[in-house]
């Protein structure tokens, strides 16, 4: 994974609370295969209005996006993950996260960086007022800067860390291989294996 | 101090304490994979050169795109056939077992693990989906994971996790006749909210808990993620047990009693504390319905559309507006007035056996309305093949009902079973987000009593207005 220390881009104000993972990318997007090119898939229902936000210049090319209370709820689809980052955002702002969307963005290298609601109304205000302010995530610091203005953020140590330095989840895990062994050793005997029945 | 029933599982699976800023790291006992969230975890071990560490404790199935007519024929729509077929193959070169389409054991995944007896009291268990918190109705500690948990869980058979909190949800005194689970799982979001449960464990306890059904309290349990928890819990009793002995893949002879003597200990210590903790009065609930785009929006059946106009906080007024201009529903009708096209019975919330009975009590000697379909797709094919033994199916077909084949079917727009734009459904499935059931539909969570009744009247209903 690439390291995350900071990152500058367009704000995308999307005022709307509860986006649910169904919106960021609708089921009929998660019948492919593939990890890349979801691009396309991200908040399809919303943008075949052309009045949505993304539909729009600057708007378009923005990699911060800013949005309301209880970003990503709903189902467990790392797909919303990787259409955020097909599209190129980079960072998503919100006063609360869904626990599992917030897990999936941090494996990922997408920031979910939380803030404080009055924050976000802040950002929303400038984004609107002057589109295309261009917004800096420094995840070092966890400060959110545009223009003038400088907000902090919170995230957990352990995938702020793992962010910083790029850290693969599975190669950190696999040192501790040996751990693993001995934990299996000390299982009851009762506990099922899926294997079946007849082979138990 | 005690223990709360969430942390005695936590910390029995603990392979390492964490330690700075790496957290725990948790042994996962069942490992449940489906064709969605699977494919490129697969890819990544292969990439990675990287090996399944417990094919034995990890077991796939078939559900999301399936159809539920013609499953003996290929999958017409060849995307969905790629991703079933991904999941075939990956499942033969990682040597996992499946249970495909056309199989007796096939169904929803998370139908399937209880049904086989792989969900215990106890485990962590664990799929990419995130209606896992289902099997935390057996006293398991249950939840759903992203893709790359996934191939981390398939590489490692742990998770690193930081500790989840604690929320209790008394539910206490005695539900009335036609209330079920689901009615008591809707309010409980309306209550605290979509997002009300995040970072936390539920345990359902009280009184209506325990006089629960096992297929009730997983109803309950599985859309404790609608709360944005990250799982619930019940604690194992006897009715746990009953429900488990003597199925495939539940401990037998000595092993069993070694098991029930576990078991019993997974309840909260009286002297455990939890971070949160709500009550509600089963007394007084009634049928619940949502009549927006998010499981918290909703309301008991007898009430009326809410006006957003008499909404003081603003980002909670356009929430609302926004909701009812999506569902084409105007502020002041009684919910009861809301005429529906489709009545879904089904999904991993009220897809068992049990809902199908209840559903079926209502449809006997009634007829669906002539303005209405309604699809009743159970669970499992074992589902199914038991309510053809109890003669469900000629109730459902009579009443003029389809009868399908198991699979996920209308909960979410990934198969044929979708609502067209501007459609509207009640469905005893867990989401009722903008396009879930198909791009445009209208989602009306409900029970499977209410389902029955609605699709007699093609209005909202409850048993009581037949």
């Amino acid at each position: 994974m690439e390291p995350f220390t900071t990152h500058t881009g367009i704000g995308v104000p999307l005022r709307r609370s509860n986006v649910d993972t169904d919106q960021i990318i609708p089921a009929v997007y998660l019948k492919r295969v593939s990890r890349t090119g979801f691009e396309d898939a991200l908040f399809a229902a919303w943008r075949s209005d052309e009045n949505f936000i993304l539909n729009s210049e600057p708007f378009r090319h923005g990699s911060v996006l800013v949005a309301g209370p209880d970003f990503g709820t709903g189902s467990s689809r790392e797909h919303a993950v990787w259409a955020l980052k097909d599209y190129g955002f980079r960072v998503v702002i919100s006063s609360r996260f869904a626990d599992i969307f917030r897990g999936n963005a941090g494996k990922q290298g997408l920031l979910a960086a939380q803030c404080e609601q009055s924050d976000v109304e802040m950002l929303w205000k400038l984004l609107e007022t002057e589109p295309g302010t261009r917004v800096t995530v420094d995840l070092e610091q966890r400060t959110i800067h545009a223009k003038d203005l400088t907000v902090p953020f919170s995230i957990d140590d352990y995938t702020r860390w793992r962010l910083l330095e790029g850290f693969d989840d599975i190669g950190l895990t696999l040192r501790e291989a040996e751990t693993i062994g001995a934990f299996e050793r000390t299982r009851p005997s009762f506990k099922p294996r899926t294997l079946p029945a007849a082979e138990k | 101090m005690g223990k709360t029933l969430a942390e005695k599982v936590w910390d029995a699976h603990l392979v390492r304490q964490g330690t700075g800023h790496e957290p725990d790291l948790l042994y996962i006992d069942l490992h449940l994979v489906h064709e969605v969230t699977s494919p490129q975890a697969f890819e990544g071990l292969r990439l990675a050169n990287r090996a399944v560490r417990r094919p034995d404790l990890t077991l796939a199935t078939e559900d999301h795109n399936v159809p539920t007519t013609g499953i003996d024929l290929p999958i017409a729509d060849p995307v969905s056939r790629t991703q079933v077929d991904t999941l075939r193959a990956n499942c033969e070169e990682f040597g996992i077992r499946l249970h495909p389409m056309g199989d007796a054991e096939q169904g929803i995944v998370h139908v399937v693990g209880p049904q086989l007896g792989l969900t215990q009291p106890g485990a962590t268990v664990v799929c990419g989906d995130s209606h896992t918190s289902t099997h935390g109705a057996f006293g398991a500690l249950a939840f759903g994971i992203g893709t790359s948990e996934v191939e981390h869980v398939l590489a490692t058979q742990t998770l690193p996790l930081k500790p989840f909190k604690t929320m209790a949800i008394n539910i206490e005194g005695t539900l009335r006749p036609g209330v079920t689970s689901k009615d008591v799982i809707l309010a409980v979001i309306s209550r605290i909210g979509t997002g009300g449960g995040q970072g936390y464990v539920l345990e359902y306890r009280g009184t209506a808990v325990e006089a629960m059904s096992m297929e009730a309290r997983m109803t309950m349990c599985n859309m404790s993620i609608e709360a944005g928890a990250r799982a619930g819990m019940i604690a194992p009793d006897e009715t746990t047990f009953a429900y488990l002995e003597g199925r495939s893949h539940a401990p037998a002879g000595q092993q069993w009693d070694a098991a029930v003597e576990y078991w019993k200990t997974l309840r909260t210590d009286e002297d455990a504390s939890f971070d949160a903790e709500i009550t509600i009065n089963a007394d007084e609930l009634t049928p619940f319905v949502t009549w927006g785009t998010n499981p918290g929006q909703g309301l008991p059946l007898g009430e009326r559309i809410p006006d957003p106009e008499r909404i003081a906080d603003a980002d909670e007024r356009y929430a609302t507006e926004k909701a009812l201009d999506y569902m084409g529903l105007k502020p002041g009708v009684p919910l009861r007035d809301v005429a529906v096209d489709t009545v879904f019975l089904g999904s991993c919330t009220n897809g068992r056996i049990e809902d199908l009975r209840t559903a079926a009590e209502i449809l006997r000697d009634r007829k669906v309305s002539d303005d209405v379909r309604m699809l009743v797709v159970p669970g499992s094919m074992k589902v199914r093949e038991q309510a053809e033994a109890e003669g469900l199916d000629e109730v459902f077909t009579t009443a003029g009902a389809q009868w399908r084949s198991a699979g996920c079917s209308m909960c979410l727009g990934m198969n044929p079973d979708q609502l067209t734009p501007g459609e509207r459904s009640a469905s005893t499935s867990n989401r009722n987000f903008e396009g879930r059931q198909g791009k445009g539909g209208r989602t009306h969570l409900v029970s499977p009593v209410v389902a029955a009744a609605t699709a007699v009247r093609g209005t909202l209903s409850s048993p009581e207005d037949l």
